[in-house]
């Protein structure tokens, strides 16, 4: 099967970010450059907004829109803003999946009930996200296709990420609360109301008569949809809900699926029942306190979550890491991408009807792995592992020694394993091959990364485009497959799952003596003011993070680009066309926790 | 060929019976070397990183051995070495905990005075994280992660709440479940214990020769000083007066 490796890519450059914001700035002479921290950005009046991204997408390169988000002002403390500025920004990162290199960032103000446009013509994968900042700022995206709530759910009154929203419960904006120190007179909430509601429901919206619209399913996505076109059989569509409780798909999230005899011709899918408003309890929480709930986003990857905090807010402070503690890093961070790829690989076959025996087989190296995870950090899943400026504590005694043993002798062999039981499976083949086909550039244009993309041909990977950590160091491929099918999501995993043993194996030779942890420590910090985005790679895609500092020691503002819920921008555009069984391995295909959709 | 992949996976599952087999002959008489038989039935099991075949453990009559740093909810250290708690009170452990499940009350001496001592001590485990923060910045080794992880009750409150009396272990309790870190801190706390002797001997050496200095030269010169200069206070407080009248 090797065969069909592409050689390590290196890419033709990184993009030249000052260069393209000069691009935007000789089309829109009005946009203002702007510095804060570490990033630079150009601010874009609403009004011209479509012509700054087709400016960036036709002569920038930029052609992923990565990550599409707001922030509130209202309460913001620091003094590099003016008071009286619009209260809203959405700010938006770009980049080229062809040169690699940073970001481009724009930022759009917006005053309270003012509206921009949707960047959805020019970028499709701008969808989801424009949804999201609908549903939690409430921000009006006029010409978006679908504007609903997509997190919350249709009776939720408010928008919960606006500055002056109070939860049920609210206690005070950042903690820690003076209830647990010094006062300690602390109650819980629910003995003060034992029969209250936690909730609000707009005046006139009555949870009883509400029925939820089944209108907004469209009749067809799929343009060879040939309902009552009279060359075959007339049949009726119907509608079908797969999930939100239901195994195939990988948690609590539901395929609102329209079909037509076995054929899908619509899906919409339905997500945030295990929404708890991450973000919010973020700006509530201080710097440090964010490090363990990164843990719980993508709950099978605590460590890579870490890393993509922890290297956001040592943008912001200018941190240097120490080499031991990035070599650490990248060990840990490569033993949870193997364990998410064989986890993955199991489930793809769990979707295809394989139920349980072979998926056990795939996590049974996981064991291991979360061992290993333990003994250094103290837990298996919620690791907590990384400090800023490095990490928490060092190897225990015989540690390097096990981590050896699994990387040279356990993992090839279980990787061979896999490979010889599953690529020439003829129902891997017959059910993979071909099915969910989507071309590189609409998977790019939907902001689709990490595996996904990878299996279609595009050799972008973090790791080598914008190398973070030490990975310049070490010598690995980027596979890339070319058929964009589900058979290609699964063996990418498991090619990619070997790239990373080898890249263990290196750094466990290589690991330098020394310290592990920089700065003063602590646990208060207060990071200087401005704005920071660091981005890793996830073995799910692009994860990254959002930070704004006002210079006080909690965020003012955590976002979260969560790769599992980007990615399924994708999901309609894939099952439309096939059938209603495939529809449940596509989903497998893309990998998503829900633990990182919903946050 | 149609009919290989089934016969290669059957194939796999039957390796698997194979090893496990393998792998208990001969590891005779105990499977897992290095377990631990803890009578009752129960046994503890080090599962060895080279475990071929089955890796299942039968709990509850078979368990795990945790490694030493595995975090679950946080307990009190009695110290039997001085016979008190170590817990000063101070809060930061309540300050730092992410989920904010940690509160303090402090004692207060005959006068009402707050002292450095907790009067009860509150960790909420029904929304602990068990993110090892208050053990992390602890500045007295007072609060230290159990490997108890069997918390199950059949009431959430107030059961899950733990109080002091619930959270407090004496110190070999500690010592025994993390023997390594144990050591290490007995090895860091005699040596800062060790330097607060010097620095107090240093000060109080320092003391005697200035007092020696002092009651050496001439005692009546700082007496006439003082003198002096509550004469000058006075002298300002009757111009003072003299100008108010």
């Amino acid at each position: 099967m090797s065969d069909i490796v592409a050689p390590s890519t290196t890419v033709a450059g990184p993009l030249d970010v000052a260069g393209t914001l000069a691009l935007v700035q000789e089309a829109l002479p009005d946009a203002k450059p702007v510095s804060a921290g570490p990033t630079d950005y150009l601010e874009v009046a609403p009004d011209q907004l479509i012509e700054a991204l087709q400016v960036l997408r036709d002569q920038g390169g930029c052609d992923l829109l990565s990550s599409i988000t707001c922030t509130d002002y209202l309460s913001y403390q620091g003094r590099a803003r003016a008071k009286d500025g619009p209260r809203f920004e959405v700010v938006y990162h770009l980049y080229s999946t062809a040169q690699g290199g940073d970001c481009v960032v724009l930022h759009v103000p917006v005053d309270d009930g003012e509206s921009l446009p949707t960047a959805t013509p020019v970028y499709p994968g701008a969808n989801l996200q424009e949804r999201e900042v609908w549903d939690l700022y409430g921000l009006v995206f006029d010409g978006h296709p679908n504007l609903r709530r997509i997190l919350l759910w249709e009776g939720f009154e408010g928008h919960p990420m606006r500055k002056d929203w109070h939860e049920a419960y609210y206690e005070e904006d950042q903690k820690p609360f003076r209830s647990r120190h010094p006062r300690a007179d602390f109650a819980r909430s629910e003995d003060k109301v034992p029969w209250g509601k936690n909730t609000r429901y707009p005046a006139d919206w009555d949870p009883d008569d509400w029925q939820e619209p089944v209108t907004y399913v469209p009749v067809s996505q799929d343009p060879r949809s040939r309902n009552g076109a009279g060359d075959h059989l007339s049949t009726e569509s119907v509608v079908v809900n797969l999930g939100p409780h239901h195994p195939s798909t990988h948690g609590v999230f539901r395929m609102i699926v329209r079909i037509e005899g076995e054929t899908v011709i619509a899906l919409e899918p339905d997500m945030g029942y295990l929404h708890r408003n991450h973000e919010k309890i973020g700006e509530r929480n201080t710097w440090l306190m964010n490090m363990p709930f990164t843990d719980r986003l993508d709950y099978i990857n605590s460590m890579s979550n870490n890393w993509g905090y922890a290297l956001a807010v040592e943008k912001l402070m200018g941190l240097e890491v120490p080499e031991r503690a990035e070599y650490l890093r990248v060990i840990m961070a490569e033993l949870s991408r193997i364990v998410n790829h064989l986890w993955s690989i199991g489930f793809i076959l769990n979707d295809l009807g394989a139920l349980q025996t072979p998926a056990l087989y795939a996590i049974e190296e996981r064991e291991m792995i979360l061992d290993l995870f333990e003994s250094v950090s103290g837990a298996r899943m919620m690791c907590n592992y990384l400090r800023f400026g490095g990490v928490h504590r060092d190897l225990p005694a015989g540690w390097a020694e096990r981590a050896r043993y699994v990387v040279h002798e356990r993992l090839p062999r279980a990787l061979d394993q896999l490979d010889d039981l599953l690529s020439g499976n003829e129902i891997v083949n017959t059910r993979g091959r071909g099915v969910g086909y989507l071309s590189a550039e609409q998977l790019i244009s939907l902001s689709v990364t990490g595996p996904m993309i990878r299996a279609a041909g595009v050799p972008y990977d973090i790791r080598r485009c914008e190398p973070y950590g030490v990975y310049d160091r070490f010598d690995f491929d980027i596979p890339t497959l070319p058929h964009s099918d589900v058979y290609d999501r699964y063996y990418i995993r498991l090619l990619e799952a070997r790239e990373s043993v080898r890249i263990v194996q290196q750094a466990l030779a290589g690991l330098p003596e020394g310290d592990i942890l920089a700065g003063k420590g602590g646990y208060v910090f207060r990071p200087p003011e401005g704005e920071a985005y660091g981005r890793v790679e996830g073995p799910k895609g692009e994860l990254g993070f959002y930070l704004v500092s006002d210079g006080k020691p909690n965020p003012y503002r955590y976002h979260i680009r969560a790769p599992s819920y980007i990615n399924l921008n994708a999901l309609a555009p894939m099952t439309v066309g096939y059938k209603v069984a495939d529809a449940i391995v596509i989903l497998g295909a893309i990998d998503i926790v829900l633990g990182e959709v919903d946050r | 060929m149609f009919g290989t992949g089934l016969l290669k996976g059957l194939g796999i599952t039957f390796k698997h019976l194979v090893d496990t087999y393998k792998d208990d002959i001969q590891s005779t008489p105990a499977r897992y070397q290095g377990s631990d038989d803890r009578g009752k039935g129960l046994k503890v099991i080090d599962q060895p990183v080279d475990q071929e075949g089955l890796l299942t453990i039968q709990y509850p009559e078979e368990r795990r051995l945790l490694p030493e740093r595995f975090r679950y909810i946080p307990m009190l250290i009695w110290d039997t070495e001085t016979d008190e708690e170590r817990c000063t009170a101070c809060g930061i452990c309540a300050k730092v905990c992410p989920p904010q499940c940690i509160w303090i009350t402090r004692a207060t001496d005959e006068a009402g005075k707050p002292v450095t001592r907790p009067q009860d001590f509150f960790i909420d485990a029904t929304i602990c994280m068990s993110c090892n923060y208050c053990v992390e910045f602890c500045p007295f080794d007072a609060i230290k992660m159990d490997h108890d992880a069997e918390l199950a009750s059949f009431e959430r409150f107030p059961h899950l709440v733990y109080d002091k009396g619930e959270l407090t272990v004496p110190l070999d309790y500690y010592a025994a479940l993390w023997p390594t870190q144990y050591a290490e801190e007995q090895e860091r706390r005699a040596q800062e214990a060790a330097e607060a002797r010097a620095k107090e001997e240093a000060k109080a050496a320092r003391a005697a020769v200035k007092k020696e200095e002092e009651e050496a030269p001439a005692p009546e010169a700082k007496l006439s000083r003082a003198e002096e200069l509550k004469q000058k206070a006075m002298e300002r407080a009757r111009q003072r007066r003299e100008a108010q009248s």
